[in-house]
């Protein structure tokens, strides 16, 4: 069940949370290599959200251990944890009164000190990100007149302008359309690939994540289910049990892979 | 417009409206008279020894309120969120009312009892309604305005109670201050309120990067690295230090920390490094304002600068309820 514990980039070793009396997560295990692409899938209150939170200390707490680069994560400072960890949250169209340049500059908070202001390096690592993600058009622009896809491509130049080594996303294409869906898709392959970034993404988009990830861990009910290949959780065995829904599945017409179809009672 | 020229206009306006304001009142001053030029001394004593503390303490007051209500803002990502509103301004003055009823003059190092007693109020006061606003998972405008109300009928109670336990003098004297005023008399109240408004004021422009954070969002300010917590009590330190020092002298003067930094932010935009500068001096030149017409609308009486404030504030809190401009930040 549980995927390769022996890697010492980031061990989630059998974490539980709860918040209030509410348990949240139960006694989840799994580890991250570094360099990897995992995606985190599974239904609506399964806990994927609170995980990734209690990653990057939004929530603090539980049971169990995270390690992270052979140091257990409350041992970090909020700081260096963000140098290490940046997370993109889901969007919810709040309004922020700032422009994509000021909120993407936000993104080097943990590497300036309080009494310096931005140096050469962090101005560059912002166009850098703003370049990567293709939003350098927008940036005199405010937050609160772009499109949803734009505003979300923005989050994760932010993300990425924070300069770790490891990208937190929640559901970084819901709502979106398919262009900017895919636009996002190949920025985090990009990121993946090219600079060697860790990614773990929860997403609902199974199709796409088997796709481009590495691996594939269920999470339902607040415990991990599977954890593993990719292309292995393609079938009612592991998808049935963690939707309570049957699914079909075709190949992909250009590279073969599954895809599933979720079947709608019409009568 | 540059920002940096929309601040350096208000710092102008600001420091014109200081420089014109001591020249205001009954008694009219000319430039001569000030020098202790001629028979007329009284004149300059009028200016240095009644005017220039007195608009001292308007602009160093109202600078300070409008920075409280500014970082208020800031960390309950609502525009609502003022040190009258939350109840901070009715706990300073709950404290500062204590130590005046217990009769005690306790001062540490120069510094005032009743300021300190004030700015533990506040603490206490801001302590509560964080909490309260907390408790309720959603962080939502109508719990923050509850608590708030809640936590200033609570103190405010308190300071009823102690005004019907009082004698008549002290009773009006109590309820005098309450409506907020500038009158002072020499430069005590001034130096006073200085340490609590350098240390607050300081700390405040010291975390402007984390001002902006926060605004955009708990969650947010956290994965970027903002240490939350300690960020959150450093602030209510800060702004309670301020508040209280105000309140203390002056009473709780409504308002200021609501229209100031709301207007700042329509001028100047939402980036602390902007708005904190001009928040201070928009809040100093604001108060200064208010005083003037406090001192002249009905001379040779004069209006409680709480009044006026109050007067302006009502309206312009219904309209930004109105408008839905509060709901824009809110969580």
């Amino acid at each position: 069940m549980v995927g390769s514990l022996s890697n010492s980039f980031l061990v989630i070793d059998n974490f539980s949370f709860a918040l209030g009396k509410e348990k949240i997560l139960n006694s989840v295990s799994f580890g991250v290599d570094e360099g990897e692409y995992v995606s985190l899938i599974g239904p609506n209150g399964a806990g994927k959200t609170t995980l990734l939170k209690c990653l990057i200390r939004i929530y603090t707490g539980g049971e169990g251990s995270i390690t992270l680069v052979n140091k257990p994560l409350d041992q970090y400072t909020q700081k260096e944890l963000a140098r290490i960890i940046s997370y993109v949250p889901q969007s919810n169209g709040r309004f922020l009164p700032f422009t994509v340049h000021e909120f993407v500059m936000m993104g080097r908070y943990p590497h300036l000190s309080p009494f310096t202001s931005l140096s050469k390096g962090d101005r560059q690592a912002v166009k850098d990100a703003l370049a990567l993600t293709g939003t350098g058009h927008l940036s005199e622009r405010q937050l609160s007149t772009l499109s949803g896809g734009e505003r979300q491509t923005v989050y994760i130049a932010a993300a990425i302008a924070q300069g770790a080594r490891i990208l937190l996303l929640d559901e970084p294409t819901t709502f979106l359309d398919p262009k900017h869906e895919s636009d996002i898709l190949s920025i985090l392959k990009r990121v993946n690939r090219q600079y060697g970034i860790t990614i773990l993404s929860v997403t609902h988009d199974i199709n796409n994540a088997v796709l481009h990830s590495d691996r594939i861990a269920v999470l339902k009910h607040g415990m991990l289910l599977y954890v593993g290949n990719s292309n292995k959780i393609m079938n009612n065995e592991i998808l049935e049990s963690a939707f309570d829904k049957r699914f079909s599945f075709i190949k992909h017409p250009v590279n073969g892979t599954l895809m599933i179809i979720p079947e709608v009672d019409t009568t | 417009m540059k920002r940096i020229y929309v601040l350096i206009i208000i710092g102008i306006c600001a420091t014109a409206v200081f420089c014109i304001a001591p020249f205001v009142g009954m008694e009219t001053i000319s430039f001569e008279n000030i020098l202790y030029h001629g028979s007329d001394t009284i004149k300059a004593d009028i200016f240095w020894k009644i005017r220039i503390p007195r608009v001292l303490m308007a602009f160093l007051s109202g600078a300070a309120l409008a920075l409280s209500g500014m970082t208020f803002q800031a960390l309950f990502r609502n525009p609502l969120a003022t040190p009258f509103t939350l109840g901070v301004s009715s706990g300073a003055a709950f404290g500062a009312t204590i130590y005046v009823k217990s009769g005690l003059i306790i001062s540490l190092f120069g510094i005032s009892g009743q300021s300190v007693s004030a700015f533990i109020g506040a603490l206490l006061a801001i302590t509560m309604v964080y909490g309260l606003t907390c408790a309720r998972r959603g962080f939502s405008t109508a719990t923050m305005l509850l608590a708030g109300v809640a936590v200033s009928f609570f103190f405010s109670s308190f300071i009823l109670f102690i005004q019907y336990m009082s004698d008549f003098t002290n009773s009006f004297r109590i309820l005098r201050w309450l409506m907020g005023g500038l009158e002072t008399v020499g430069f005590g109240s001034v130096l006073t309120l200085l340490p609590f408004m350098m240390i607050g004021s300081s700390i405040v422009l010291f975390f402007n990067r984390e001002l902006n954070l926060m605004s955009v969002g708990e969650d947010i300010a956290k994965s970027r690295g903002v240490n939350v917590k300690s960020i959150k009590t450093i602030l209510f330190f800060a702004t309670s230090l301020m508040v209280g020092g105000v309140v203390s002298q002056c009473g709780p003067i409504g308002f200021v920390g609501m229209m100031s930094p709301h207007i700042c932010r329509l001028l100047i935009g939402y980036d602390h490094h902007y708005l904190t500068p001009a928040t201070l001096l928009f809040g100093g030149l604001f108060l200064t304002l208010c005083d003037i017409f406090s001192r002249i609308l009905i001379a040779p009486a004069e209006i409680p600068v709480g009044v006026i404030t109050a007067l302006l504030g009502g309206p312009f809190f219904l309209w930004l309820l109105i408008s839905g401009s509060s709901e824009h930040s809110s969580m």
